[in-house]
């Protein structure tokens, strides 16, 4: 069997494929569907220091091949997380990766403060690229400037490993990859959702209450991809691969590009076990090929010749 | 428990014009499904289309589910030209069913519009084991469309007059509430969105008490995307969401 496991800093998760955030609740609603202790790992819903309502209805509607959200980081809060979630979510055998959302660098201080206080936590997603929330989100996650102090901030006050997910709505995502690395990110995720949109012609309004929303799904995968393979060539740290992730193949792509690991996201609306198949299909791909690490296909990308595409074509 | 099952398809049978009933058999869903309650399901193996779609279950049959649908869109003409080889993954069951038990009643007055009538045969074999007499309304724009199988005490309403009263389901409920025939009557509604609201306005009229089940977008139908919130009337929460704290909602909780 080949090995699985991934580092990011001081933690090992058991394989390089996690639950994206926002799209997995908070571990425990999937538990009839999926055995989550063949996960790598969950990344929590963002958590924000007050609950959240979220945004009015119509939060999403499906897209070619792909969905738009504009679900407004609807949550619990992160009280009620620590009380009410996390004691299930440590007793199963699986990573857990606490997003974090916020308004301003003094609300992702008191989050993460909260998180630092409970065991059980191994890791730290900072959302600096939430696109459908007005006075947060994207607006950190846009600037390279404040994306690199919240980073800076968040570094100082915890020693678990902090990844920073970046946004795709920017010109070189490489830069704020370059940037959190050199202030002390241990890992960067790559991509959240591109903006878009979708308008009824019937009535000639938007479809969704915000306007635009997050679109995902297989739609944005090649973009991903690019994104991946710009960002993970540009620093030293792992980068995380998300983006329209359905099945083993594009996980692998995924690797192949640069990705240290992936996250699925859309497909677990569809299919709660997909991250967990394609955890398992990863590790079969390695012993079919050989390969003893899946660590051995991170960037293995052949750029010098072009792959015969004609039988996958037809 | 929600269970995940690939579903061999027994037939898909027209029941009114582009109206038809699909029979899978998905023991594990037909034993625990109850009524008002959903199955999300997989249309094709592709990306088109992505997400699951929703569906009342209409009537279970010893391992049998059955769903009713009205071809509307891409999806549902798929499903339409499902046949025997065929498979559909389905996922359920799924959501908050009316509360045919509740003490707060003892006439169950069913009321549907369109499609709304999707839930009322398995809801009405449901009341009937509970020993609750029950009385049904149901309307459609015309009489062609009207779905009136499996269920007691039909009454029809039709908007162009070719069937029935002519004109809305809720002013022939009305019509038949004020007959005052009804002992401790309760309304079960479905239908379109619009329709309830006026459903919910004559329970209202009458002091009665009344459940709606609604139908909307969802992105995963068990309550991890938070894609389909319905806002709340009261309380300390601004929304509920549709797939998990309902479809069925008491109808004096929530705007519609």
């Amino acid at each position: 069997m080949a090995i699985t496991s991934f580092q990011i800093r001081n933690v090992t998760f058991k394989n390089r494929v996690f639950a994206a955030s926002g799209t997995f609740g908070y571990g425990d609603e999937c538990l009839d569907l999926v055995d989550i202790t063949r996960l790598g790992g969950v990344v929590t819903k963002s958590l924000s220091l007050k609950p959240r309502d979220g945004n009015a209805p119509t939060r999403i509607v499906e897209t070619p091949s792909g969905m738009l959200n504009s679900i407004g980081l609807a949550n619990i809060g992160v009280e009620r997380f620590v009380n009410q979630k996390l004691p299930l979510l440590i007793t199963l055998d699986t990573g857990v990766i606490a997003n974090i959302a916020a308004s301003s660098v003094d609300e992702y201080c008191k989050v993460l403060d909260r998180l630092e206080e409970v065991e059980g936590v191994d890791a730290y997603e900072i959302n600096v690229s939430c696109p459908n929330v007005k006075e947060g989100g994207l607006s950190f996650g846009a600037s390279r400037d404040r994306t690199e102090e919240i980073t800076r901030t968040l570094r100082g006050r915890t020693n678990r490993p902090l990844i920073i997910k970046l946004t795709p709505n920017v010109t070189h995502i490489s830069e704020f990859a370059r940037a959190v690395e050199g202030v002390g990110a241990d890992a960067v995720s790559v991509i959240n959702t591109l903006i878009g949109m979708a308008v009824d012609v019937d009535t000639r309004k938007p479809i969704l209450s915000t306007v635009t929303g997050g679109l995902s799904g297989p739609a944005i995968k090649p973009i991903a991809l690019a994104k991946v393979y710009e960002a993970s060539r540009a620093v030293d740290i792992p980068v995380i691969g998300i983006g329209g992730i359905m099945n083993t193949r594009d996980a692998l792509e995924f690797l192949i590009v640069g990705a240290s690991a992936v996250q699925v996201g859309t497909a677990n609306f569809i299919d709660p076990s997909i991250g967990a198949t394609v955890a398992d299909g990863i590790a079969a791909y390695c012993d079919n090929h050989a390969i003893d690490d899946v660590r051995s296909l991170v960037g293995s990308l052949d750029a010098g010749r072009h792959a015969s595409v004609i039988d996958s074509w037809l | 428990m929600m269970i995940q099952e690939l579903c061999p398809v027994r037939n898909v049978v027209q029941v009114a014009q582009g109206v038809f009933v699909l029979t899978c058999i998905s023991p594990r869903i037909a034993a625990s499904i109850l009524p008002g309650q959903f199955v999300n399901i997989r249309i094709g193996t592709g990306t088109e289309p992505l997400l699951r779609r929703p569906f009342s279950v209409y009537r279970t049959n010893g391992c049998d589910i059955e769903i009713v649908f009205q071809v509307v869109g891409q999806g549902t003409d798929m499903l339409r030209h499902l046949g025997e080889a065929d498979r559909v993954d389905v996922l359920g069951p799924l959501g908050t069913p009316y509360r045919y038990e509740s003490p707060d009643f003892e006439t169950a007055v069913l009321v549907a519009g369109g499609l709304g009538i999707a839930p009322l045969p398995i809801l009405t074999s449901f009341l009937k084991r509970a020993g609750k007499p029950v009385v049904s309304f149901i309307g459609a724009r015309e009489s062609a469309l009207l779905v009136d199988l499996h269920l007691e005490q039909v009454s029809v309403a039709t908007d162009d007059g070719t069937r029935g009263f002519h004109g809305t389901v809720v002013d022939l409920a009305r019509s038949h509430l004020r007959s005052g025939h009804f002992a401790h009557p309760k309304i079960f509604s479905c239908g379109p969105t619009r329709m309830l609201a006026s459903t919910a306005r004559l329970a209202k009229e009458f002091g009665i008490p009344c459940e709606v089940s609604l139908e909307g977008p969802m992105g995963c139908g068990f309550g991890i995307c938070q894609g389909c919130p319905v806002e709340l009337l009261a309380g300390e929460r601004k929304y509920a969401l549709m797939c998990k704290e309902g479809p069925v909602f008491d109808a004096s909780t929530i705007l519609m």
